[in-house]
Parts: structure tokens; C-alpha cells; sequence
């Protein structure tokens, strides 16, 4: 009885959820006939006819806006990769610091945190182009010799030059997505009994290698979870780079829609390569769950 | 229980969005709705001055605002009925399209794709204010052309034709150059003034208005180039013939007082003067006293009579915000009547 009841429910929310997913349909197909606008994807074959401040591909004003599209969706996986890395080293440092025994470190760790899990990353994303990036001066500083150097213009290092929206960017999603591993690692820790490390301490091994060799293996299986999912957070914060002059994904998206009116198509192209881009990262962690945290398990 | 009563909440959820779904239909023209709701509400800017800008008590003022002014006077009799919107420039056709604002009054460029209904699909107004597209470069950089900013860093504003008209400008002349692009013009001032750019680019009426700002506007100059016409005029979401009219013919009102040397100041004196005299039939169909114009157009017949009283003739909206004595003074140039050299004129009200 019991079964046969919650199996009519089961079907009441297939046809509540159907019923919802057509109104909208209808909603939008309604609209368009009203409108007499209808679906259409030609204008992506039209020449763009805007120039990108930054581009890893070759791109010209007259070429396609799908191609302009293509290599501002590379502009976005660009700063997305570089930020997760950094703001891996960055968190797990952090994290790591925070159950470390030098209380100087324990405190800095809290200190960075604290500061930069309270302040929305919009505010920082601005502090970091136009007061920290945009405040230097026009000819560039070469703090370490020709290593690198530093201006408005852009940023040198080692030769590679970076320009100043690219940088604020990664350093904005990467402090910040830092300060969220940090405390994801530490949970992580925090989650290994506490005997462990008075295990690896009394057989008079060192803190680092310790960590490494001991208790980081224990914590992986609950940091990993969390991490992806900063992961996916971050590529997602990447869309306000459009704030700062960054030529990503979304800015360019938002100026084909003005361009072209094609709002309804423009959002489809822009879930459907974020939908992209996050299943990509998911992906990526997916196969380091495998490699990393089964064998642990089997063992 | 809880599966019943989560149920019952996505029933209940459902039934909202279906409620939701079938508000965006109607056929109702938006002037009821703006009546019935008691308030216009209009899209602006909010960041130039002279057009619309956050005075100091806290109201916005500018051409734009007064237009928001005229409007709301002539559809329901009061200018201070009028709830204002700031919007950036690619947040404002999506704000006019969903019916978050009634109309948009903020210095936006009248073309044909935003036009037409396979592009925006809104319906424009006459235009209000003919701007064109200049460069603001400091006077120290020895820039004095286009020619000069070859393959320079150029900071404009996203989701506007300013930035279509660069690339035409430049890729005509076959120079590269390197456009920072930002949200919102009070960014591309900041880019600008922190030496992000070597160049700043907008309408030349907002990059007057922007310089007007600074901390010492003699060291910026904008160049003689202009890059582009922008007849700039307010707007409403297409398809809506009554509201489209009533703005049409608010605005060409506000023209044909100027021409009629009808003012803030002597407009009372005017209908006086009219129903006292029934030879004047142009002056008597214009204020409503003979004839039906406002009452076709689904306005009060005397709807002309509020907008003057409200915001005064164009020329008077123009010299309280733009003229010599205001904050952000530009010449009239293209802006003055037809009689007087300029392109303003008005069909005639019959």
C-alpha cells in the first residue's frame, strides 16, 4: 500500500515538474511569436565588428562573432586555470598554516582568512584593478631587476607579459578562492583523529613531511568534494571580470547581445559553454578523485 | 508528511509561475497601467551630468529627468509622479523589454537595429538631444588626432554603439588600437584618469559632462574628430502604439512651444489669453481648448498645458541643464530650432 502510494507521487511530480518546464516553454515560444523575433543563430556568422584588447588566437574586428565568442571563451579558461592553480597553492598553504604550530603563521593564515571571506570578491575584483594595479605608475618598476616589471600598463615577468585586467583578475579570484580552500583543507585536516599526529610526532618525524606523508592522505577523501566544488565557484566568479575591463566570456557575450538584440540566443550560447567549462573542471576532478582517493580506500 | 507537504509547496510554486507566465501578455496599452499604478517609472542613467545626475538634496536632475517629467505630467497630470531607475547601458533594454520600466529616457543613440523589430524591437521618440561621438586625450600627451592613437589603449564603455563606432573609425583608417571596456562610464573615467588609457571615448556631450567632474578639466582636451552621429532620443518597449504616440507627440509638444514662444512663465497667461479669443484656433487647438488632439492620443485634451507648466519649453529644459549658465555648458549647434539654424523642428499639432 505504503509503495503504491508514494509511487503515485512520484508521478504527480513528473507531471507538476512537466507542467512547469511547459509553461515556460510556452511562455518563451508565446513571447517570441508576439515579438516576431523567433530563434535564430545567423548573426554568428556576421563579422563581429569589435576589437578585443586581449586575445590568445589570432582575431581581427572582421572576423566572425562566433569566432570572437571562441576566443573569449579561451580568454576565460585562460584566467579560470590560472587562478585555480594559484589559488590551490594558496589554500592549501593557508590551510596547512592554520594547523601549524608556529602561532605566527596560525595567526596570518586566521588574519588572511578572516579578512577575505567577509568582503565580496566584486568589491575586491575593484581594489585590486583600480587601486592596487591601476595606482602604479606608468613607467614600470623592476623590483628584482628585469625579472619583473610592474606599470599600468601591464605586468613582465620573465619576459611574459600580462596585461593589467588579466592580472587583477587572477589575483582577485585567486586570493579569494584561496582563502575558501584554506578553510576547506583545514576541515580537511581537522577530520584526520587527532592521534595521527601525535603519532608521526613522537616517531620524531618533522612537521612538513608529516603532513605530507601522513595526514594529508587521510584528509584528501573529504578535501576533494569541497574542492571541486570551489573549483566550479570560481569559474563561475570569473564572470565578473566584466567589471574591470577583462575581455572574457561574458563581456563579449554582453556586447553581441546589445549588438545583435539576440538576448534569448546570446544567454543559450553563454549556459551552454559555461555548462562546458564547469563540466571540464568536473571532469578533471572526477578522474584526481579516482587516482587519488580509491587506492587510499582500497588499502 | 513531509513528502505531502513538499508537495504541496511545489504546487503551491507552480501555481505562482504560472500566475507569473501569463502577467507578460495583456493587451492593455502600459498608459493604463502606469495610471493605475500612480507612477511612471523611468529608466536613466543617474551618471552624467546635465542629463541625469543625483543633485545634492538627493533628486535626480538633467534633460533626461525632465523628459521622465514630461511625461509623467502629460499621462497623469503630475511631473513628481515618477519613480527613477538608474540603469548601465547594457542592463537597459532588458529593463525596458521584462516591463521593469515603463520607458527609458538615457541618452541612447536612435539606429536602425534597435529599431527594428528583428533587432531591440523598441520604439523610439523624436530625438531629443543630436550628439556625436569624440576622444578626451590630456593636453600634456601631444595627441591631437585619430591618427595619433595608433595602437593605443582606448577606454570605452560595453554594450553601446560608442564602441561599433570606434572599430568603424579605426578599422577604416586600418589602425590597430586596443579597447579596455568597461560596464559603466563613471569606470571608464577612473581607467582613464589612472592612465589605464591614453584615450577615453563616449558622446561628446557625456565626455563634456564628464570632464566638468574633474579635478582639473583645463588639462583634458576632446578632439575635433567626431566619429559619429548619435541622435540620441527616449524609448519605449515596441508595440505599444498608445504610449509610443504620447511620447512622440510630448516631445514634439516641448518643440512646438519653444517655437510658439510658450514658457513656464507665461503659459497660464497663454490660456488665458486663448479662451478669451477664438481667432486663435492654432493656439486654442494647441493647449486643448478646441479640438480632441489629447483626448486622441489618450491623454488629458489639455495634456500640453501640464508638460509646460512641469518642465517648460524644450528651449527652457535645454538652457536650465546645457546652457551657458548651467554646470555642463555645450553649445545648442545642431540643437536649435529649425528657424533658428538647428535640426529641432515639430510636425504640426492638427
Amino acid at each position: 500500500m505504503k509503495r503504491q502510494r508514494s509511487r503515485w507521487l512520484e508521478l504527480l511530480l513528473v507531471v507538476v515538474v512537466l507542467t512547469l518546464v511547459g509553461i515556460l516553454v510556452n511562455n518563451l515560444a508565446v513571447n517570441l511569436i508576439r515579438t516576431g523575433l523567433g530563434l535564430s543563430f545567423e548573426w554568428l556568422w556576421q563579422p563581429a565588428g569589435f576589437a578585443l584588447s586581449e586575445h590568445t588566437l589570432p582575431y581581427q574586428p572582421g572576423d566572425s562573432t562566433a569566432w570572437a565568442l571562441l576566443v573569449s571563451w579561451l580568454n576565460s579558461l585562460r584566467v579560470i586555470a590560472c587562478s585555480i592553480v594559484f589559488a590551490t597553492v594558496l589554500g592549501v598553504g593557508a590551510g596547512a598554516a592554520r594547523r601549524s604550530l608556529n602561532p605566527l603563521l596560525r595567526q596570518l593564515a586566521g588574519l588572511y582568512v578572516g579578512l577575505i571571506r567577509q568582503i565580496p570578491l566584486l568589491l575586491q575584483l575593484l581594489f585590486w584593478y583600480f587601486v592596487a594595479f591601476l595606482g602604479l605608475p606608468s613607467e614600470p618598476l623592476a623590483p628584482i631587476g628585469a625579472l619583473i616589471r610592474l606599470s599600468n600598463q601591464g605586468v613582465s615577468i620573465l619576459g611574459l607579459t600580462l596585461s593589467v585586467e588579466f592580472s587583477a583578475v587572477l589575483v582577485g579570484l585567486s586570493v579569494f578562492t584561496g582563502a575558501a580552500i584554506a578553510e576547506v583543507v583545514r576541515g580537511g585536516l581537522d577530520s584526520v583523529p587527532r592521534g595521527q599526529w601525535e603519532a608521526f610526532r613522537s616517531l620524531g618525524i618533522g612537521e612538513a613531511l608529516g603532513l605530507r606523508r601522513v595526514v594529508l592522505p587521510q584528509a584528501l577523501p573529504a578535501i576533494l568534494p569541497a574542492l571541486s566544488s570551489q573549483y566550479l565557484n570560481l569559474a563561475k566568479n570569473s564572470t565578473l571580470a566584466i567589471a574591470v575591463g577583462y575581455a572574457d566570456l561574458y563581456a563579449v557575450s554582453d556586447t553581441t547581445i546589445t549588438q545583435t538584440g539576440r538576448a534569448i540566443e546570446g544567454f543559450l550560447i553563454l549556459l551552454l559553454s559555461f555548462l562546458a567549462l564547469n563540466l571540464l573542471i568536473n571532469g578533471g576532478m572526477q578522474l584526481l578523485n579516482r587516482i587519488v582517493v580509491h587506492p587510499a580506500q582500497r588499502t | 508528511m513531509t513528502k505531502r507537504r513538499s508537495l504541496v509547496a511545489l504546487l503551491s510554486i507552480g501555481l505562482a509561475m504560472s500566475a507569473c507566465a501569463s502577467l507578460g501578455e495583456g493587451s492593455a496599452s502600459r498608459i493604463d497601467l502606469i495610471k493605475k499604478r500612480g507612477e511612471l517609472r523611468c529608466g536613466v542613467s543617474g551618471k552624467i551630468p546635465g542629463f541625469s545626475f543625483l543633485q545634492r538634496d538627493g533628486r535626480y536632475a538633467g534633460l533626461d529627468v525632465d523628459l521622465c517629467k514630461a511625461f509623467a505630467a502629460a499621462i497623469m497630470g503630475d511631473p513628481n509622479k515618477v519613480q527613477y531607475r538608474p540603469l548601465t547601458a547594457p542592463e537597459r533594454f532588458t529593463a525596458l523589454k521584462t516591463g521593469e520600466i515603463d520607458l527609458l529616457s538615457r541618452n541612447t543613440t536612435f539606429n536602425l537595429s534597435r529599431d527594428a523589430s528583428g533587432g531591440n524591437g523598441v520604439t523610439f521618440a523624436p530625438v531629443v538631444f543630436h550628439d556625436g561621438q569624440g576622444l578626451l586625450v590630456r593636453k600634456n600627451s601631444g595627441i591631437r588626432s585619430l591618427a595619433d592613437l595608433k595602437g593605443q589603449s582606448i577606454c570605452v564603455g560595453s554594450g553601446t554603439t560608442t564602441e561599433q563606432n570606434l572599430n568603424d573609425a579605426f578599422q577604416s583608417l586600418g589602425l590597430p588600437y586596443k579597447p579596455i571596456k568597461y560596464q559603466d562610464l563613471n569606470q571608464v573615467v577612473a581607467g582613464y584618469l589612472q592612465g589605464r588609457c591614453q584615450a577615453m571615448t563616449s558622446d561628446r556631450s557625456q565626455l563634456a559632462s564628464a570632464r566638468s567632474g574633474f579635478e582639473r578639466p583645463e588639462e583634458h582636451e576632446i578632439l575635433t574628430d567626431v566619429l559619429s552621429k548619435e541622435p540620441l532620443a527616449p524609448l519605449s518597449s515596441g508595440g505599444d502604439q498608445r504610449l509610443s504616440d504620447a511620447m512622440r507627440w510630448v516631445v514634439y509638444g516641448l518643440i512646438t512651444a519653444e517655437e510658439m514662444g510658450i514658457t513656464q512663465a507665461n503659459v497660464d497667461d497663454k490660456l488665458q489669453e486663448a479662451r478669451e479669443n477664438p481667432d486663435l484656433t492654432k493656439l486654442r487647438r494647441f493647449l486643448g481648448i478646441e479640438g480632441d488632439l489629447g483626448t486622441k492620443l489618450g491623454l488629458s485634451n489639455d495634456f500640453v498645458v501640464n508638460v509646460i507648466r512641469a518642465t517648460g519649453n524644450y528651449g527652457e529644459i535645454y538652457n536650465r541643464h546645457l546652457g551657458p549658465d548651467s554646470a555642463v555648458p555645450i553649445p545648442r549647434g545642431l540643437n536649435q530650432l529649425h528657424r533658428d539654424g538647428g535640426v529641432i523642428t515639430a510636425p504640426p499639432f492638427q
